[in-house]
């Protein structure tokens, strides 16, 4: 039986997809077979991010309404054979998303895989708590910023009341991912730093994704930064993120870019 | 006065906490409280109609969190001519 993990947030743009595709391309090098299912239905991009938006027939509302089988819809990723994708529907309507389908078909990923990673549309409507409701643990992804860390409390709030264990009075096991962080603001008091939101979110810190250009530069060629740059920063925590989720215990660290004098001089990065 | 408009400016990330704090501490006293409410309201008001027929709208429920003890009010008004079925 595998784990349901959602990958949620309240706010947008935080790097929930980054989160999903570079932890699931992660766990699959780690030898675990993993699927990333896209529930941001209308608004798909998990497709995008992992570079299998030309090979999408099928999506999830075909397979939670029975129109096809779930082997049909899943895509295998072309660089690792263990990952797969499983693409929410472009130009459905996100009420076609039915707790019964969802419940059935999550039900179904859990026996094929060790790890079913649901990549959380934004907000706290429908789509958001349909992610949720079947998760055994829960990913937090907050940015170091007021709007981000006021939504995760509320998400937080949500994943304690609406989720299928919850209901059955048991708790559901959350980890915050905190991303975009830059740790030269912080140490100027120009950002908040990670005691402050661990603090005020008081949750189990999994992982710190820092700022970096490799995140859009992975999600340009369509690649997990996970198999793309496999030495960035942004990489290194996302693979610590997964080992820990795995249940090792990794010193926490926040990863920064290597970079070369002529790399510093020049502004870029280091060849 | 430029130095101090720089010492202003770089620790901002304080007053970002310090809101934060101050916002999520009332926030999640709202939602808990809000919740809270609204499932007493309605098994409050099905055990009273269980007895007597009451006029859903006539049922208030309120709840005042103080510091050390909180006050839990419930209001239900019915006519005289639907008491006492039971």
């Amino acid at each position: 039986m595998g784990k349901v993990l959602v990958v949620t947030s309240g706010k947008g743009g935080v790097g929930k997809t980054t989160s999903t595709a570079a932890l699931g391309a992660a766990l699959a090098q780690g030898g675990q077979s993993t699927v990333v299912v896209d529930f941001d239905v209308g608004l798909r991009n998990l497709d995008l991010v992992m570079g299998a938006e030309r090979r999408v027939v099928y999506d999830l509302i075909n397979v939670t309404q029975g129109v096809i089988k779930l082997p049909q819809a899943l895509i295998r990723d072309k660089r690792l054979e263990n990952l797969f994708l499983l693409p929410a529907s472009q130009t459905r309507d996100k009420d076609a998303l039915t707790e019964d389908g969802v419940a059935r078909v999550i039900a179904e990923l859990r026996e094929k895989f060790a790890w079913v990673i649901c990549d959380s549309p934004a907000g706290i409507e429908r789509g958001a708590t349909l992610a949720m409701r079947n998760a055994d643990a829960a990913i937090i992804v907050t940015n170091p910023e007021v709007s981000s860390v006021r939504d995760s409390d509320r998400i937080i709030g949500l994943l304690d009341s609406k989720t299928v264990k919850a209901e059955q009075g048991e708790r559901i096991e959350k980890h915050l991912l905190i991303a975009r962080y830059d740790a030269a603001r912080a140490a100027r008091g120009e950002m908040l730093s990670i005691e402050d939101v661990l603090e005020i979110l008081s949750i189990p810190l999994l992982g710190i994704v820092p700022e970096s250009q490799e995140v859009l530069r992975a999600s340009n060629i369509g690649s997990p930064v996970t198999i793309s740059s496999t030495a960035s920063a942004p990489a290194r925590a996302y693979q610590a993120a997964a080992r820990r989720l795995c249940g090792e215990d990794i010193e926490m660290t926040i990863p920064s870019e290597r970079k070369s004098l002529l790399g510093r001089l020049l502004g870029r990065r280091a060849a | 006065m430029n130095l101090f408009n720089f010492m202003r400016r770089a620790s901002s990330a304080p007053v970002a906490r310090e809101r934060l704090q101050i916002l999520l501490e009332y926030e999640r006293r709202m939602v808990s409280k809000s919740d809270l409410v609204a499932v007493l309201r309605q098994e409050i008001l099905a055990v009273i109609s269980r007895h007597v027929a009451v006029d859903p709208d006539k049922v208030q429920v309120k709840i005042d969190r103080g510091s050390c003890v909180s006050l839990l009010e419930v209001d239900v008004e019915f006519p005289n001519s639907s008491a006492a079925r039971a």
